[in-house]
Parts: C-alpha cells; sequence; structure tokens
C-alpha cells in the first residue's frame, strides 16, 4: 500500500471512532437541558432520575471525544502537512476556536452542570446545562464551518500557493454549511434518540419497567417522530445543494454515468458501480425516478460520471452503498417512529415485544448511518481533499510507507483497546439503567476536588455496582 | 496593522509550552515514579496528589497543536511531518496515560495492575518521544521550499536520545519534588531520597546538554558566547547554579513546597536557554517566526478569541490548585 492510502485509511480510522462520541455528547447535552427543563417545569421527578443517569453517560462520552479528539488536532500536521501548508490560514483559526470553545465550556458551564446542583439554585444549574447544550452545538458549528469550507470553498484568495481569507464570513457561511450544519445536528439528535430507547427497550425485555424506563422510551419515541422525518427533508436539501455544488459526488451516489436525451434519468436502486467498466452492474432501477427526485421534472437530466476526467471521480462503488446504508436505515428509523405512535393506544408500547426487540435493535443504528454518511461525503468529495482547489494525493505528509504502516497498527490496536474498554464502561452504566430517586443524589465535585470538569469520566460512578461485591472495600 | 501579530502568537504559544512542559512535566513523572513504589496504597495517594488538576494540561497540548496550525501552519506542518513517528508515537502513550488513570479507578483490583501498567508505560513513551523531539528540534530541520526535506528516521540520534533521557529525569524530579510537597510521612521521606539522586542526574544532563549543543551547533555558540551577548546571558548559567544549590538546600530541610519551586526554576530556566539558542526562529537553523506565519487575516481573527478565553482558562486553573491545596494522605480517596 502506497503512503496516499496509509493516510486516508489512518484518518478515516481514527476520525470514525472520534465522531461517535460527539455524535453522543451533541444529542446528550440536548436531551439533558429538555429533561431538566421539564423537571423544572413539571416537579417530577422521573426527570431528575433521568438527568441523573444519563449526565453519567454523557460525561463518560464527553471524555472520551476529549481524548481521541486529541489525536485529530495532530493528524492534520503528522499525516496532511502539505494540506496544512496550504490551508491552515482558514482551518487553523476554525479549528482554534472549537478547541477554544470546547475548553470554554469546560472551565464556564461543564463543572456546575455535573457536580454543582447542590451548591447552586435549580434556575442557575438549567442555565449551564443549557449553555453545555449550545455550547456543542457551537463546537459543532466550528468544526462543520472547517469541513464545509473543504467541499464548498470560497471567500478565499490564493496567494504564493497558500489560501488566504479574504472575507471570513463567506468563509464560514460557504454554500454547504448550512446543510452540513443542520443533516449533522438531526442525525446527532437522532442518534441519541435510538440509544436513549433502545437502552428502554432493553430494560423493559428484562420486565424493568419502572416509571423512568417508560418515561425514557416515550421521550425518545416522540423525538424520534418528530426528527427522523425531518432529516429525510433536510438530507434531501442537502443533496441538491450538493447536486449543485459537488455534481460529481452526486452521479456517484446515483452510480449514473451517463445522459441518453429524452429518456430521463433513472433512480437506481441497487447495484453495482463498477469504476473500471464505467457502468452500473445488475441495475434495479425506476425510470426517470432521478429525473423526478433531484429536477423535479419528466426529463430532467443531471451530470452523469462520463462527464468529468476518470482521474476526477469519486468511487461510486464505496458511495453508492454508503449512502443507501444510510438511507435504508434512515427509513428503518421513521418505521420505528411511526410503530411506536400506533402502540401507544392502550400502552403496548412497552409491552409489545417485538417491537422492543426492534427498537433494540436499532439502537446502533443511528451511529451507523451517522459514520455511512460521513463517508459518502468524504469518500464523494475525492480526488480532492479541498474541492477544486487542492487534491488530496498533493496533501499527504512526505512521510515514509513503513512508518505509517506502524502508525496505523498502533492506532488500531490501541483504539480497540482504549476505546473499547470504555464502550464496555458505557454499556455497563447504561445497563445499570436509571433507578427511581436516583436523581435525590447530586454528584459533589469541582475544580480542585477529585471528581472535576476537566476529567468530565470522574462524574461517572467509580465502579458499576454489578462489580460493587469485586471492588476494594477502600472504594465505596 | 500595527500589531506585531507573529510576535503575539509565539509569545501565546510558547507561553502554552512551557505550561504544558511544567504542568504535566509533575504529573507524567509520577507515573515514571511508579515503579520504585510498589505498594497499592502509595500509588492511591501519588495518584489522587494529580487527579484533580493533572489533565488541565492536555489543554495546552491541544491549543498549542491547533495554536500552531492557526499561527504558523508553514511550522506546523513541517515540525509535525518531520516528527511523524515520536509525535504519534507521543499521542499514544498520552492516550494510554489519560485512559489509565480514570481506568484505574473504575477497575477491579484484579484488573488494575494493568492499568498501572498502561500508566507507567504511557508516562514513559510519551515523556521519551517528546525528549527525543525537543533534542532533534534543536538540532534543527531540513527546510526545502517550506518542506520538510529530510529522512523518516533524522530524528533518531545519540543527541535526540539523550536528550529523551534528559526529560525522563527531569520530569521524574519534577514529579518526586510535586510529591514531596503533597505527602508526608515515609512515602515524602522516600521521595526527598529519590529527588536528591534525581538532581545529581540532572545536572549531569543539564551539563553535558550545555556543552554538547555550542560544540555541534555552531549557530548556538555564535549565540551565547559572542560579545555582549555572554554578558545578558551570563545570569541563567549562574541562576540554574543557585536553583541547584537551593533544591539541596530544599531537600535537606523542612519547608515542603521549597524543592518543587527550584525545579520548577530550573525547567524555567532551561526552558529560557532553549529559547534564547532558537529565537527568532520557529523552525531551527533558519526559519522565523516571521517566515512561518500565516496570513495577518488568520493570526488577528484567531487572536481574539485566544485573547478571550486563554486568561479565562489560566483563573479557572489557579482556582482549581487554590482548592486543591495542601497534603494528600492514604484513606484520602477520590470520594
Amino acid at each position: 500500500m502506497d503512503a496516499l492510502l496509509l493516510s486516508r485509511i489512518q484518518f478515516g480510522f481514527t476520525v470514525s471512532f472520534h465522531i461517535v462520541f460527539p455524535g453522543l455528547t451533541i444529542g446528550l447535552a440536548s436531551y439533558l437541558a429538555v429533561l431538566e427543563g421539564l423537571w423544572l417545569k413539571t416537579g417530577r421527578q422521573v426527570y431528575m432520575d433521568l438527568y441523573h443517569f444519563w449526565s453519567k453517560v454523557f460525561a463518560v462520552a464527553f471524555g472520551m471525544g476529549v481524548v481521541s479528539g486529541l489525536v485529530m488536532a495532530y493528524q492534520f500536521g503528522t499525516n496532511w502537512s502539505e494540506f496544512s501548508r496550504f490551508a491552515g490560514g482558514i482551518t487553523g483559526p476554525l479549528l482554534t476556536y472549537e478547541v477554544l470553545t470546547a475548553f470554554f465550556l469546560e472551565a464556564g458551564f461543564l463543572g456546575v452542570m455535573l457536580f454543582g446542583m447542590r451548591r447552586v439554585g435549580p434556575a442557575l444549574h438549567f442555565t449551564a446545562t443549557v449553555a453545555v447544550a449550545v455550547g456543542t452545538l457551537i463546537s459543532s458549528t466550528w468544526i462543520l464551518a472547517s469541513n464545509s469550507w473543504m467541499h464548498t470553498p470560497q471567500g478565499h484568495a490564493i496567494i504564493d500557493g497558500r489560501v488566504v481569507p479574504v472575507d471570513w464570513v463567506a468563509v464560514i457561511f460557504n454554500p454547504s454549511f448550512p446543510y452540513r450544519l443542520t443533516h449533522m445536528v438531526l442525525a446527532a439528535f437522532i442518534a441519541t434518540a435510538l440509544v436513549v430507547g433502545g437502552s428502554a427497550a432493553w430494560h423493559l425485555l428484562r420486565g424493568r419497567s419502572h416509571e423512568p424506563v417508560r418515561v425514557m422510551l416515550s421521550m425518545a419515541l416522540w423525538m424520534l417522530l418528530a426528527v427522523a422525518p425531518l432529516q429525510a427533508l433536510v438530507g434531501d436539501a442537502h443533496g441538491l445543494n450538493t447536486l449543485e455544488h459537488q455534481p460529481a459526488k452526486l452521479a456517484a451516489i446515483e452510480g449514473h454515468w451517463e445522459n441518453h436525451s429524452g429518456e430521463g434519468v433513472p433512480l437506481i436502486l441497487f447495484g453495482w458501480p463498477d469504476m473500471q467498466a464505467e457502468t452500473t452492474h445488475w441495475k434495479v432501477e425506476i425510470p426517470r425516478g432521478a429525473s423526478l427526485l433531484l429536477t423535479h421534472s419528466w426529463d430532467g437530466s443531471i451530470p452523469a460520471l462520463k462527464d468529468f476526467a476518470r482521474a476526477d471521480r469519486p468511487n461510486s462503488t464505496v458511495v453508492f452503498w454508503t449512502f443507501r446504508v444510510m438511507v435504508g436505515l434512515g427509513s428503518l428509523m421513521i418505521l420505528l417512529a411511526l410503530l411506536g405512535l400506533w402502540l401507544r393506544r392502550g400502552g403496548r408500547l412497552y409491552r409489545s415485544r417485538m417491537f422492543l426487540r426492534f427498537a433494540l435493535l436499532m439502537s446502533p443504528a443511528g451511529l451507523v448511518a451517522l459514520l455511512a454518511g460521513w463517508m459518502t461525503t468524504e469518500i464523494g468529495r475525492q480526488p480532492w481533499v479541498v474541492y477544486g482547489l487542492m487534491r488530496t494525493a498533493d496533501a499527504v505528509s512526505p512521510v515514509g510507507a513503513l512508518q505509517l504502516s506502524i502508525s496505523l497498527a498502533l492506532f488500531i490496536l490501541v483504539y480497540f483497546l482504549v476505546f473499547g474498554s470504555g464502550t464496555y464502561y458505557l454499556l455497563q452504566l447504561i445497563a445499570k439503567g436509571p433507578q427511581v430517586d436516583e436523581g435525590l443524589l447530586p454528584v459533589d465535585g469541582g475544580p480542585g476536588q477529585t471528581r472535576n470538569p476537566s476529567r468530565p469520566m470522574s462524574a461517572a460512578p467509580d465502579a458499576v455496582p454489578v462489580l460493587a461485591g469485586l471492588v476494594h472495600p477502600m472504594r465505596s | 496593522m500595527g500589531i506585531d501579530l507573529p510576535l503575539l502568537w509565539a509569545i501565546i504559544i510558547l507561553f502554552g509550552v512551557m505550561m504544558y512542559v511544567v504542568m504535566d512535566g509533575f504529573d507524567l513523572g509520577i507515573g515514571l515514579l511508579f515503579p520504585f513504589f510498589k505498594s497499592g496504597d502509595d500509588r492511591d495517594v501519588m495518584m489522587n496528589t494529580v487527579a484533580p488538576v493533572w489533565d488541565g494540561n492536555e489543554t495546552w497540548l491541544v491549543l498549542g497543536g491547533a495554536g500552531l496550525l492557526a499561527a504558523f501552519p508553514l511550522a506546523y506542518a513541517v515540525v509535525l511531518s518531520a516528527f511523524y513517528l515520536p509525535l504519534i508515537l507521543m499521542l499514544i502513550g498520552l492516550i494510554f496515560r489519560g485512559v489509565a488513570f480514570e481506568f484505574r479507578f473504575k477497575a477491579s483490583p484484579e484488573r488494575r495492575g494493568w492499568w498501572d501498567l498502561a500508566f507507567i508505560g504511557g508516562s514513559a513513551l510519551a515523556t521519551l518521544c517528546q525528549g527525543i523531539t525537543l533534542g532533534s528540534f534543536i538540532s534543527g530541520i531540513p527546510v526545502h521550499d517550506g518542506r520538510y526535506a529530510g529522512g523518516g528516521l533524522d530524528w533518531l540520534t545519540p543527541f535526540s536520545v539523550f536528550t529523551g533521557l534528559g526529560l525522563l529525569a527531569t520530569y521524574a524530579l519534577l514529579g518526586s519534588t510535586w510529591l514531596i510537597m503533597k505527602t508526608d510521612g515515609l512515602l515524602q521521606l522516600r521521595m526527598k531520597l529519590l529527588a536528591r539522586n534525581l538532581s545529581w542526574v540532572l545536572l549531569l544532563f543539564i551539563g553535558a546538554i550545555s556543552l554538547w549543543t555550542p560544540l555541534a551547533l555552531e549557530r548556538v555558540a555564535a549565540r551565547w558566547f559572542t560579545w555582549p551577548n555572554l554578558v545578558w546571558f551570563m545570569p541563567v548559567p549562574l541562576l540554574v547554579a543557585l536553583a541547584m544549590l537551593g533544591l539541596w538546600r530544599a531537600l535537606r530541610g523542612t519547608k515542603d513546597s521549597a524543592a518543587f519551586v527550584y525545579t520548577l526554576a530550573l525547567i524555567v530556566l532551561g526552558y529560557s536557554g532553549l529559547g534564547i539558542s532558537l529565537w527568532p526562529n520557529i523552525i531551527p537553523p533558519d526559519v522565523s517566526i516571521y517566515a512561518a506565519a500565516g496570513p495577518p487575516q488568520s493570526l488577528g481573527f484567531a487572536l481574539v478569541g485566544a485573547l478571550l478565553i486563554v486568561p479565562m482558562i489560566l483563573m479557572y486553573t489557579a482556582w482549581g490548585y487554590w482548592v486543591f491545596r495542601g497534603k494528600v494522605r492514604r484513606g484520602d480517596g477520590y470520594h
């Protein structure tokens, strides 16, 4: 394997691990804000119990997001030095703002949110939770501004072979940014709702049908019902935006090789795009489907892969399928939400084992769809790293294949070990489930104390009670 | 624009790196000292002396990386790709160390040994790689046309390995004097003995590196040993000697924080010594901060955020240390 491919695999691997955790924290932070708001409004203890329970999961996910993010901040230089040299003038300040926002949160509000319940009044505590939720969204905004600029660059000049920002507003609010940001934030909400709903289903299947578990399932399904169909609309708009700005990516997603005048463009449901043969094998297609969907006309045409030089085509085989995985899972999510609505009559929601099994199976679907969506958009941008400005092949560091093989092997080993342990711990936390009245036991801690916000993981219990018997007596 | 943006950013990044070295130094040092203390209770105390503060440190490392990309994209690109393997290994060491920290507290006792090992290994790997990077950074990085022009293993030289070992000794000393301040009884006594031995080792390294660099690098010799620089920079070695004497006195005395303060002084002096040798180059031997700086629009935009938030981080960090002042004893668990 050559250095370019190794670097791409390494980046894809580390960023895929990373994105799962911010995906969860973005969704959970907003969920926690809603829970606390409902608690303040209704005074029902169950909302505080759920708040207490999910804030521990949030804390661990936040901690792992920070650790895996450290690697990201360095890889742009270690592996993509030519990219950083060329585009650092724009991506650097945006990344700096993202980092500063995250630390601002840690220093300001995370501590109050995780450890301050007993020290500040409920109103102030709620403010802190909302600030953390808004903060995660601001962090996403910076990163997605940077990423979107790489897809649809504007607001810059190129001077002496390097990008110079001319108009920061244009850089940040580039054409694909609003779509990408909305799509990603909704994806995080959906992924979280599915994890929350799936854990409730797991507990219900085991006969634990107390109030917090039922409220958890119900809230997750309302959320899904509201957001999953909305996501389909936003995704569609994002697709039209891609058609306008990155037509080669869209052609690759559709497996669409050439236009025949007067026939319109068929919608290929399934098939196997072949980059060598320049065709899509074993197609199952709806005649004129893509014309109707994408151009809203009977025989409108869209740019086809053969309109682009071979060297400028993204890999259609891959993005064709990652896109379909995302859309397929999205459809199942809408189905789950509708089934849930139907089963609410007579409270069958909490009893139907078939439905609960479906919800349990779907719990990782949001994260899988999120990863599939990112693969579609990122692999679909190829062969460019900054669309139309710099090719990925020109962005890579002058580092040898041997060193890259070593680092990639180490990353794979360490990530599975470290984040495997972390995920195991998260699952144990979730398996313990929310307890009635656990919200009456606030967690104490703060800056300078052993539990503190710069170690978000310290907000979670030191050992899950399942293992309590094995734990050193001093620990309890 | 009237503001010297590259200079301001160089100061911010130099400050950030120094904060990192000082603060992560003592908790990496604790990982390095772990093998000398086999008892689980001692290890618990040692870890609890940093539990509340340790990872504010990684803040500075992430900020340093992002700030370098924003302000000096050329330096970020050249330096990070030149030191590919040591930096990747450092990151892996830091991940292990950080996660071991959390999971050691959460794991069952039979698994705790593994996380102890991960803590020791991670700390040692991260420190060694930082020292090696530092050494080869001082030696200079071949740059051609704004790109790294050396080989993949250029960082591996006798000098860089020597500075790597030197940094191990430095962090271990910093860790042991931190523990003298934060513990008492037998553990503190053993730390004092250890610190005394480590101070001799460090003195050896300081002496050797102070001779080795000007002998090997003409530009460093020219910076220090020409008139009138000789006069201006003379205080640095004198202060090093004074700090070392102070450290030895402190190790015999009863004021428990003094040894840590003198070690900090030694590190700050060493850091300024390096600064004097290299200034104003951000990629030694000859790429200056001005040559490596990004466009002023980028530096100015990022500066606004840094000036707003960095003081907040500093105040917050100081508050954390203030709350956490005083000794940590056996059984003062983390909750």
